[in-house]
């Protein structure tokens, strides 16, 4: 097996110098009922050529040739191959966690700037090395808030992304969470009036998501002010990083939660992406997460460590800030790479063609006859269109045409079956647009 | 080199060119990525978002060219050490090779560029690669049904306490404590906190294994579980593990187990049929998925029938036509634990693993419970070895004997370095005061294996003769020691522009 370095006779030479007969014997303190006695019944062994082969084939099986507009926490965006080809040295990606810093100054120093980077995007003082995803970040965030404020109640706003609100409840179930929504109005932002009336003295956070899931920006500091006239916190999610580019950032939220992922990640079905939680230096103690920080050696000379461990479960254990071990460090550094290759000038522009595209779809969208833009609040890349038609039937039509259309909302929101997100990038052309709108006005005439 | 000695075979010395911080390079108006032109009329955005959402620029953001960048990367990497490298004997942390075509397949247009929320119909592929490695895993450790959202393990440790919690909760009681050995991962006991559990740590007996008698003594109506690693962290089977399972089992208790060492039983013993209910799998272990400096990884979770209804949602299943789908009703579930579909990349490269093996996995297992116990037989000599049951994939030595030299597990790990190697894994697990820790895993050749051996003897001499030596290890890095005090006392996180400190924007 060409991943295995040794010959029959070396695996020979060795078992004898252990005093061992065969391979049998290495495993004599497995009781030998529990032993299985028969190979195991998988798929291979493949040469790498069938291994690509299979792959390719599955490859084929998706949605190749397909247009989409589909965003929502997933992004399609441009990435550079100077981004992959920092990230295939072995060295950083076959590398562990940088507990034995004086042989991994490269990760640490990378993650360092990571950090600096997700500060300067969030206007926030301290930045962790990594979450899982966005919706654990969320999570993680309100969790955190839970403790600074020694209070076990959120207002979360239901322009969160369902699935991040989903992973809230799961967490918060058994943690005595107790997580109330608040609603939107006609603009797609949280009821700002209703939210004042609903935090209390037991809240520990307001929490929603700028640009929210239907693409509308939050008025963050009217939000903050709510949550800090009641001394609760405000916790603020975001799923698409590119929007920092221009929009103001989230410098009166207490803690950010933020999906990675547009920085250089591909879609990869999901993931793997990567999280970050940004927030006040006064707040870092009860930061879950790894933290790389800078120090000196016996000579002086500057350095990386993972810092502020006591925080962590390998240290604290039941009484950690949180169970995350392995982080997404990988993503972390891609992230890193990335945006030091947009560089401030790079960023700007990129979020800027975002804004145009979005905005030259949504206005040659609006010209379809029945088509109207669902909520009146400032957008970035993505905007809902409610259509007269089930969004789920006008997709069916869209798919004859090789395109992936808006993403249903009454997937998630029962009341919402007529209203589908868009979004387009910088990587959606012209032409897909124009043709976006012509199928959809096609697919509308054939559903009448 | 100085202090260097003639013996150390694999380490030379290696050109570390210095390299400061990307924005102390950076000067105003250079990039390294350039966008084709805008193709739609431009918009202002400061009128588009109105003034009060509008931002002109991220202040001090980096501003650098391509080829700085590669620089810049590039020489940070050089100063990593990786498993491209060399052998990497972190115990517990199965630090193997990581086959390059999983990065190729990982990253193919049309399965790098999917998007989750795209119709299914659009999707077989993805779905056939996560219905082939459900499959797979569930074959090696003998479970019968499976999710594969979790992150990592400790999302998976999460993901099977929420599963046993439901469970216990539609027989009328979650039950209040769970049981953790003192041998566990910190992880365990962090993890079933969040799961809303106390927890109980249960005392290692004289071998280091679980104590059946002392847990016989602790089960009760208030216990939910026992999370178990097995093999245990000291690299020994559990040999009453389905004496273990039967306590817990009368009790109404169940089983979890800690599948971080599944790379000493692949192929050879399987969970399933040693009494285990709930377990998770590293990917970024055991199926060679790489640690790329602490993650990604994944950590699905298998389970026994019985917590198959309060699975993730939603749940892949196959549709009478023979297409695959996934189910969302699911009413007994406990939720979602992260968006989309897991770490779906991560888990395409474990596929491609497993593929590559097929059943002949076993042989890995094989070559890895063969490396730890070669390395055992040739270090027993020369450091102590606190337990004495047979070794499966790791074996963990103490620094009894070099502490009367007043030299430690960490410095020995340190001096590791100047050998050119990374340390094992130091002071783990907690009940081997001083632990060394090593798992040299499949991946290591016998030459690799002996110069480690070399290397680890050579050390226990210089502890004897010169142990000033090794308590100022190492000496061939590009940075010494580093002043972990100071970096706590005084966190400094990120980097600021010098001037001024930096407005939010």
């Amino acid at each position: 097996m060409r991943y295995l370095p040794k010959s029959a006779s070396e695996r020979l030479e060795m078992l004898q110098a252990i005093g061992a007969r065969s391979s049998e014997d290495l495993f004599v303190s497995i009781p030998a009922a529990y032993q299985l006695k028969r190979p195991l019944k998988l798929p291979g062994p493949l040469s790498e050529m069938e291994i690509i082969d299979y792959f390719r084939a599955r490859a084929a099986e998706n949605s190749r040739g397909y247009a989409s507009f589909l965003g929502a926490g997933v992004y399609n965006h441009v990435r550079s191959v100077v981004t992959d080809t920092i990230l295939q040295r072995g060295e950083f990606l076959t590398s562990y966690t940088p507990y034995q810093p004086e042989i991994s100054q490269g990760t640490l120093q990378a993650i360092f700037e990571f950090q600096t980077l997700m500060c300067q995007l969030t206007g926030q003082e301290v930045a962790n090395a990594s979450m899982w995803d966005g919706s654990t970040a969320l999570t993680e965030a309100v969790l955190m808030a839970e403790r600074l404020t020694g209070r076990n109640r959120v207002v979360v706003a239901r322009s969160v992304h369902p699935e991040y609100r989903q992973v809230l409840a799961t967490y918060g179930h058994n943690v005595g969470l107790q997580v109330d929504e608040a609603a939107f109005t006609p603009s797609g932002q949280i009821d700002a009036a209703a939210l004042r009336a609903s935090v209390n003295q037991a809240t520990a956070a307001v929490v929603v998501q700028s640009p929210n899931f239907f693409g509308v920006l939050e008025q963050l500091p009217e939000l903050a002010e709510i949550a800090h006239a009641r001394d609760a916190l405000l916790v603020v999610a975001v799923t698409e990083g590119v929007s920092l580019g221009i929009v103001r950032p989230p410098a009166e939220a207490d803690i950010v939660a933020m999906e990675g992922q547009s920085f250089g990640l591909a879609p990869s079905y999901g993931g793997p992406f990567v999280g970050v939680i940004t927030t006040r230096e006064r707040f870092v103690r009860q930061m879950p997460g790894r933290l790389a920080g800078q120090t000196t050696d016996h000579n002086g000379r500057r350095g990386f460590v993972l810092t502020l461990a006591t925080r962590e479960q390998h240290i604290r254990r039941e009484k950690a800030t949180s169970n995350i071990c392995t982080n997404q460090a990988l993503c972390a550094l891609a992230a890193a790479v990335h945006l030091c290759l947009l560089g401030k000038e790079g960023l700007r522009e990129l979020a800027q063609q975002n804004l145009a595209k979005a905005r030259f779809a949504a206005a040659e969208l609006k010209k379809i006859p029945g088509m109207r833009h669902a909520f009146s609040g400032p957008t970035f890349n993505e905007f809902v269109i409610e259509l007269p038609r089930s969004v789920k039937m006008v997709n069916a039509e869209l798919l004859k045409d090789k395109i992936i259309g808006p993403l249903p909302l009454g997937n998630f929101y029962p009341d919402l079956t007529k209203h589908g997100l868009v979004c387009v990038t910088e990587t959606t052309t012209r032409a897909e647009i124009e043709h976006l709108a012509a199928s959809l006005r096609r697919a509308l005439a054939a559903l009448v | 080199m100085e202090g260097l000695s003639d013996r150390i075979k694999k380490a030379g010395r290696h050109p570390s060119q210095s390299e400061g911080l990307i924005f102390e390079k950076s000067a105003p108006g250079k990039r390294g990525i350039e966008l084709p032109p805008l193709d739609v009329p431009v918009v202002d955005p400061r009128q588009a978002l109105g003034g009060a959402h509008a931002r002109d620029a991220v202040n001090s953001f980096p501003e650098v060219s391509e080829i700085e960048v590669i620089r810049h990367f590039t020489r940070l990497s050089t100063w990593n050490y990786a498993i491209d490298l060399g052998m990497y004997p972190l115990g517990s942390c199965t630090m193997k090779y990581n086959p390059r075509v999983n990065e190729f397949v990982a990253r193919l247009d049309g399965i790098a560029t999917e998007h989750p929320f795209q119709p299914v119909e659009l999707s077989q592929g993805c779905l056939k690669i996560l219905k082939v490695l459900q499959s797979c895993l569930l074959e090696i450790t003998g479970m019968d049904a499976i999710t594969m959202q979790p992150s990592a393990g400790a999302q998976g440790e999460l993901t099977g306490l929420l599963l046993i919690r439901a469970y216990l909760e539609s027989q009328g009681d979650p039950r209040k404590k769970v049981l953790i050995p003192d041998s566990a991962h910190g992880t365990n006991p962090a993890t079933a906190v969040i799961a809303g559990y106390e927890v109980e740590n249960i005392r290692s007996n004289a071998q280091g294994q679980i104590d059946v008698e002392r847990l016989r003594g602790m089960v009760n109506g208030d216990v939910a579980a026992l999370m178990v690693t097995n093999p245990s962290t000291v690299g020994v089977f559990e040999q009453r593990i389905v004496e273990v399972s039967e306590i817990l089992h009368s009790a109404g208790a169940l089983l979890y187990m800690d599948g971080a060492n599944m790379n000493a039983l692949a192929g050879v013993a399987r969970p399933g049929d040693f009494g285990v209910d709930v377990m998770h799998l590293n990917l970024h272990k055991t199926f060679s998925t790489p640690h790329g400096g602490g993650g990604p990884g994944a950590g699905p979770v298998m389970v026994k029938k019985i917590l198959e209804p309060f699975l993730p949602v939603p749940v892949l299943v196959e549709k009478a036509d023979g297409t695959l789908a996934f189910d969302f009703n699911r009413p007994k579930s406990i939720g979602r634990v992260r968006a989309f579909c897991g770490n779906f990349g991560v888990l395409v490269r474990a596929l491609a693993y497993t593929l590559a093996y097929g059943p002949g996995i076993r042989q890995a297992t094989e070559d890895a419970v063969l490396n730890a116990n070669y390395i055992r037989k040739h270090l027993e000599d020369h450091y102590d070895l606190p337990y004495k049951l047979p070794s499966m994939h790791e074996v963990v030595f103490s620094d009894a004997r070099q502490k009367k030299h007043g030299v430690s597990t960490i410095d020995i790990a340190k001096r590791l370095i100047d050998y050119g190697f990374h340390p094992y894994t130091t002071a783990f697990p907690l009940i081997v005061p001083g632990a060394l820790m090593i798992e040299p895993t499949e991946s290591e050749s016998k030459e690799e294996c002996d110069l480690f051996i070399d290397a680890m003897r050579s050390i226990a001499e210089e502890v004897a003769a010169d142990p000033e030596l090794v308590k100022t290890a190492p000496h061939s890095t590009r940075v010494g020691r580093l002043d972990e005090v100071a970096a706590a006392r005084k966190p400094i996180l990120r980097w600021k522009p010098q001037a001024s400190g930096e407005a939010a924007d």
